[in-house]
């Protein structure tokens, strides 16, 4: 994180947050974990899995990674948030949700 | 050596932007301020100044442009008048709250309705709690003076600044004017390198990000600290701009306040018509004078309170109305600073006056005087809410 | 503030009043003098009545109201003075110029009871013969210049010399038309 993190945490005084609370770096959403936001998780099956990589653009989290070699990855269960998108896009019933 | 001219007020404006030569303008149209971006756009077109001129399609869209550029690391200008500035109300509240330090000038104009021209400071006081620290100026000189002194002050606590003038009555108007040599303009105004900005290599930021409640408030009481710390650098702005060209500037003008009994409190150009009233009733023996009040925003509490000390009646002059059923914005202003020095000798009514143009004359401004010398003698404020020179 | 000079001019929007007392401001700006020009601003269109005004002095005049006790009254357009109250608060040891071929003594009586000096001049005529073109603005000038002294004539001269020299450059043979309608009109005013 950036060398203003301290004064964007969630407990920064007035005196130290940044001016008009201006956010420095990028992509600093990547540490805010919304995995324990859900209720129900997707798990895949491997051997059902034809790698047809159509769950991976449907997922609105992009918590399918997609790895060097073309093939999808397992969910980033610290980001997915159980919306079930993923398993309704899986033209093989390879992804259920599960408590 | 000052350059003795004669120019209008939106030609001043227009002439110090000129001298200042800010990176982007954008404007749209609107009476009386349409001059200044008409000046200023011949200015462009003769190669005088390199600013970027926009033309955009509304005055929303002029502050947006200011905006973007402002916090791409640009200086950035523009104009408006009356509705223009309503117009713009919801992006001055985002370059306030972004902190970026625009500068605009308004030559202020009554609101419709009735649908109106002429001045009042409906339009200024209107977005008076959008963050903008705000200037109002008596004549030509001091539009202009306050507009080469504005960047200074804002770039200083990162707030825009609002540089007001009585539109038609000093913006239309020829006058004697002392202008200052571009080059003493420009080591006065400097250059803009802000810390952060959009375009700043090697640093990506975002600006006007969403503020969930657990940063709004921390957020918006850091912008209230910079307004409360610009009274300060409006004073050095003020004393450095005196060093450089005699003419010295405050967050108020005091005008025979030594000994003055009644007093008026009030902002622009009727303030110079005032002078002229009290000079003549000084010269029958009356102890009045005038508070000019140049920093609306920041509001000069203290130096009112103490100018108010050793009068004994005083009335706030509002070139506006509230429409709350009690009293006009500086009214307002003054009392809550009276209240916060447990100050309650002197005794005060308000004026809503000069709206949409009426006139004020110099004996408009001795009938207040004659209501005040009432007040004091009697002790009896009667009505605190009174319109000047209205047929009744 | 004692010296000061307060002239309200009356013309119909597009016959260049605005533009006369902005000029007049010019010139008393020029020979030194503080300034101040400005029009009474409506929603004016061609042929309205309009109205301007100037005050002149040796030190700045702090006061931003209109005119109502002016010192002197310019009339661009004669029939104003049957539309418009144009001698309302002239003081009797000012005067009024009014662009008329008329006597001033003939106009008197149509200016409610004004005792003072009443003058003419045909600027209509003037500017026709030395423009080919009616623009009664530069007589206009000249003769509320010669009648009031607010600016001394010899400065008057020079300054819009100068000032038409720098105006027309592109177009020099209109300046000695303009500066011939500027030296008779201060010639041929009446009263």
């Amino acid at each position: 994180m950036s060398k203003y993190e301290k004064n964007t945490a969630p407990d920064v005084k007035w005196q130290d947050i940044t001016l008009a609370a201006d956010v420095f770096e990028g992509g600093t959403s990547a540490a805010i974990e919304t995995g324990d936001w859900r209720t129900i998780k997707p798990v895949i099956d491997w051997d059902k899995c034809k790698q047809c990589l159509l769950c991976a653009p449907a997922c609105p989290d992009m918590s399918i990674p997609v790895m060097a070699d073309g093939k999808r990855g397992d969910f980033d269960y610290f980001f997915c948030k159980g919306c079930g998108i993923c398993a309704n896009a899986c033209p093989f019933g390879a992804i259920t949700m599960v408590k | 050596m000052a350059i003795r001219e004669r120019l209008s007020g939106n030609e001043a404006i227009a002439f110090a932007m000129k001298q200042i030569n800010p990176d982007v303008m954008g404007a749209f149209p609107i009476t009386p301020s349409t001059e200044i971006p008409q000046y200023f756009a011949a200015y462009v077109d003769n190669g005088q100044v390199d600013t970027e001129f926009i033309a955009v399609e509304s005055e929303h869209s002029a502050m947006s442009t200011c905006i973007g550029a402002q916090a791409a690391g640009a200086r950035a200008v523009s104009a408006t008048s009356s509705c223009g500035l309503c117009y713009m109300t919801e992006m001055l509240y985002i370059a306030a709250s972004d902190r970026l330090p625009i500068t605009l000038a308004v030559s202020c104009r009554a609101l419709s309705g009735p649908i109106n021209i002429n001045n009042d400071h409906s339009d200024a006081m209107g977005v008076r709690d959008a963050g903008w620290i705000m200037l109002f100026a008596e004549t030509n000189q001091e539009a202009y003076d306050n507009f080469l002194q504005a960047m200074r002050i804002g770039e200083a606590v990162n707030l825009p600044v609002m540089i007001c003038q009585d539109g038609f009555i000093t913006s239309h108007a020829i006058e004697n004017i002392d202008l200052v040599e571009d080059d003493k303009v420009k080591s006065f105004v400097g250059e803009w390198h802000p810390e952060h900005y959009l375009l700043k290599k090697g640093e990506s930021m975002s600006m006007g990000a969403y503020a969930t409640p657990v940063y709004y408030m921390e957020t918006k009481r850091s912008q209230a600290q910079a307004m409360i710390d610009a009274k300060d650098v409006i004073k050095k702005v003020g004393a450095e701009f005196g060093e450089m060209t005699g003419r010295t500037y405050g967050l108020i003008e005091k005008y025979m306040m030594d000994d003055a009994e009644e007093a008026i409190i009030i902002i622009g150009s009727s303030a110079g018509t005032a002078k002229e009233a009290i000079n003549e009733l000084r010269a029958q023996g009356k102890k009045v004078g005038m508070i000019k009040v140049r920093s609306f925003h920041p509001f000069p509490t203290e130096e009112i309170v103490d100018a108010l000390k050793n009068v004994k009646a005083f009335a706030t002059m509002d070139k506006d109305d509230s429409f709350n059923g009690h009293c006009g914005p500086m009214h307002a202003e003054v009392s809550a600073a009276l209240m916060a020095a447990r100050e309650f000798g002197p005794l005060g009514i308000n004026y809503i006056y000069g709206l949409g143009g009426r006139d004020v004359k110099v004996e408009s401004i001795e009938k207040v005087f004659a209501e005040l010398e009432k007040i004091a003698a009697t002790g009896e404020l009667g009505e605190t809410y009174r319109y000047l020179e209205v047929r009744e | 503030m004692k010296d000061i000079v307060e002239i309200r001019w009356h013309g119909r929007g597009g016959q260049g009043a605005k533009t006369a007392s902005l000029l007049l401001a010019d010139a008393a700006f020029n020979t030194g003098k503080y300034v101040q020009g400005f029009p009474e601003y409506g929603p004016e269109r061609m042929g309205a009545p309009i109205t301007a005004y100037n005050r002149i002095s040796s030190e700045r005049c702090t006061v931003h109201s209109n005119i109502y006790d002016p010192d002197y009254v310019v009339v661009v357009d004669e029939s104003l003075i049957q539309a418009v109250d144009v001698t309302a608060g002239l003081k009797e040891n000012g005067a009024i110029v009014i662009n008329s071929g008329a006597d001033p003594e003939e106009l008197r009586p149509m200016l409610k009871g004004f005792k003072g000096r009443v003058c003419t001049i045909d600027a209509n005529k003037i500017s026709e013969e030395e423009l080919g073109k009616v623009f009664p603005n530069t007589p206009m000038l000249a003769a509320i210049v010669k009648v009031s002294g607010v600016v001394e004539v010899d400065e008057f001269v020079k300054d819009m010399e100068a000032s038409f020299k720098h105006k027309f450059a592109s177009k020099p043979q209109v300046i000695d038309g303009n500066m011939r309608a500027l030296k008779r009109s201060m010639e041929e005013v009446k009263g």
